[in-house]
């Protein structure tokens, strides 16, 4: 284990923006913070580096406790949100910093230095000031000066907030090469969930300073552990349906739920995802609610489906196969009948999915 | 017919109309007037103005105490901004507009406080005089006076560029191995010396040519302790404008090459960082 946190808290006054972290990161991955601002994300990625100090528990670097070292002693790579760069200094020196600091010879800076900035493709920009440089190339140049130091963990704070869309894009991609590449222990804060999931090897999702998953990008598209990993993945319809009688319905529709089998029904919430719904012209047996066609478009291999139900009036979306929705020939103010592959059942009792088919 | 590139905000002739008419009045005109009395000094007789034994001892003098006094500025002011920037402490925006009040009051009335401090009778002399410390009708006193006036100039310039660190350059100076000292030096420092400079000129600018509280404070002793514009008003009390126009207008020369060489020793700091 490249990094190990045990039982971290930390306050802020009253307000709680870690509690009770524990979390593994395994030498040699591309580890992703996800959360909503306030999860306490960037505190948890700043207390590794020792910016901040816990309140309680451990941080380990390589089975080393290291939770009373100063960040300057850690050795760590850091590479802020907003850059932080040196601005009177050019990008040589920038990069060269950590090497002047701890006295290295001249011409062994040198080398390093220009090996560093051939990595991040700016070698030929070494003379420029930050000033006269593009936010992309700035965030280069704070990567590189992170890495002149040989770091034995590289953190990284939103390290793509600031920049345009497509920037922010070849970036992504651009770091998962050179990941691939240096192969240095990695983590990285976001709140965009797409770049968690197209970068990192491993996905930690947060929540109110605490951890509510942890696992690959697929364990959690496929197993949310959470309603709110659910919610912030985005992309679910939400059903608000009843459960009763080992069973959970919403209109006509209804799925066994064996884990509630008194009379008295109860509220709960049923998750559907787009991909997760066959659509038919009649009723073919199945559980199923009718609704009605709003929109329907093909994008490339699939066909992005808008429906209203007729029983509960909540708007939703499917996505169906282009050859269906051929077959189907769907057009708005169709009515059709929806059933439900795989449903997840959230009570409000537990915030864990209790069923799913 | 050319087409006139139509201005978004309008005004545009009015505005510079008015600056350089502001320029030309309040500036310029006096500057000449200054010149076209001197003018009418033939060069034996401006020579003679300007190059006496007293003239240079004041002109001396005067550079002197200025120097002296904008390098304490310098040094005072730019502790004084970092640690109204950095440290919260009770009365913080008290102490922070106790800083413009030079510029308010009367220097008049700073060098008659001065003065009255710094004699042997008064309250900070009884105990200064005898250790030999004498901050009144002395060099020492002018040097006092000039901080006075010419500190909030440079607190005034280097606090917004201080407000402009957000803490994460040092951030990051730490997290690459530097120490404090380090990460004053080669990170802080070098972003402050512009402001530092600027701070540095005003404060110089405004020393040597201030008058009000030196003439209390001052013993105005010929060879000793007479600075320039004591010297003018004096040949004016002669009733000698052309010769205090002479020494006015070296004053003026030497205080627009001290601009000039400051400017471009902030232009080659700048270019030249690290």
């Amino acid at each position: 284990m490249s990094i190990a946190l045990r039982n971290l808290g930390k306050r802020f006054g009253n307000f709680v923006a870690l509690d009770n972290i524990n979390l593994e990161i395994p030498t040699g991955e591309l580890v992703a913070l996800l959360g909503p601002s306030g999860s306490g994300k960037t505190t948890l990625l700043r207390i590794i580096s020792g910016l901040e100090t816990p309140d309680e528990g451990d941080v380990l670097y390589f089975g080393e406790d290291v939770t009373d070292q100063s960040a300057r002693a850690r050795n760590v790579g850091f590479v802020f949100q907003h850059y932080a760069l040196f601005r009177h200094m050019t990008v040589f020196e920038n990069v060269a910093f950590g090497l002047r600091v701890r006295r290295r010879k001249k011409d062994e800076i040198k080398k390093k230095v220009l090996e560093l900035l051939k990595l991040v493709r700016l070698d030929s920009l070494e003379g420029r000031l930050p000033a006269q440089l593009s936010g992309g190339q700035r965030q280069r140049v704070a990567l590189a000066r992170a890495l002149a130091i040989e770091p034995k963990v590289l953190l990284l704070d939103e390290p793509f907030g600031a920049l345009d869309a497509k920037v922010r894009q070849e970036l992504r991609q651009w770091l998962r090469r050179l990941h691939d590449e240096i192969h240095v222990t990695s983590v990285f804060v976001t709140h965009d969930q797409e770049e968690a999931f197209e970068v990192a090897d491993r996905i930690v999702v947060m929540n109110q300073g605490k951890v509510e998953q942890i696992g690959s990008p697929q364990e959690i598209f496929e197993k949310p552990a959470s309603q709110f990993v659910f919610d912030f993945l985005g992309n679910v319809n939400v059903f608000e349906g009843h459960i009763s009688r080992g069973q959970a319905s919403v209109g006509s529709f209804s799925v066994d739920y064996p884990h509630y089998t008194e009379d008295q029904t109860r509220p709960a919430m049923l998750y559907v995802r787009p991909h997760e719904f066959d659509i038919d012209k009649s009723s073919n047996g199945t559980s199923s609610f009718r609704a009605v066609v709003v929109r329907a478009h093909p994008v490339g291999s699939l066909a992005r489906v808008r429906l209203v139900s007729l029983d509960f009036e909540t708007p939703f979306d499917a996505e169906i196969h282009i050859e269906r929705f051929m077959e189907l020939s769907l057009k708005a103010g169709d009515t059709v009948y929806v059933a439900p592959k795989r449903v997840r059942v959230f009570t409000a009792e537990s915030n864990v999915p209790d069923y799913s088919i | 017919m050319a087409r006139v590139p139509r201005r978004i905000l309008p005004g545009f002739r009015l505005t510079l109309g008015f600056t350089l008419s502001y320029l030309g009045v309040m500036v310029l005109i006096p500057l000449v007037a200054c010149l076209v009395r001197v003018s009418s000094l033939t060069w034996p007789q401006f020579w003679g103005a300007v190059w006496t034994p007293r003239v240079r001892a004041a002109f001396l003098f005067s550079f002197e105490v200025s120097l002296s006094a904008a390098v304490i500025s310098v040094l005072l002011g730019t502790l004084i901004a970092w640690v109204l920037v950095r440290y919260d402490f009770p009365f913080r925006r008290f102490f922070d507009s106790m800083v413009d009040l030079p510029f308010a009051l009367p220097t008049a009335v700073a060098g008659l406080v001065y003065s009255s401090l710094y004699v042997e009778s008064g309250w900070l002399g009884r105990f200064l005089v005898p250790l030999g410390i004498n901050g009144a009708y002395s060099p020492l006193a002018v040097v006092l006076v000039l901080v006075f006036v010419g500190m909030p100039f440079v607190v005034r310039t280097v606090q917004p560029v201080l407000e402009t660190f957000d803490g994460e350059m040092e951030e990051a100076a730490h997290l690459l191995g530097a120490n404090r000292w380090q990460t004053f030096w080669r990170v802080l420092f070098p972003n402050m010396i512009p402001a530092a400079i600027a701070g540095f000129t005003l404060a110089f600018a405004r020393a040597l040519g201030e008058y009000g509280s030196v003439v209390f404070v001052s013993s105005n002793m010929p060879f000793k302790t007479e600075i320039a514009p004591v010297l003018i008003v004096s040949r004016l009390e002669e009733y000698a404008y052309p010769e205090a126009s002479a020494i006015a207008a070296v004053l003026l020369g030497c205080s627009f090459a001290t601009l000039v060489l400051i400017n471009a020793l902030d232009r080659w700091v700048r270019q030249n960082g690290t």
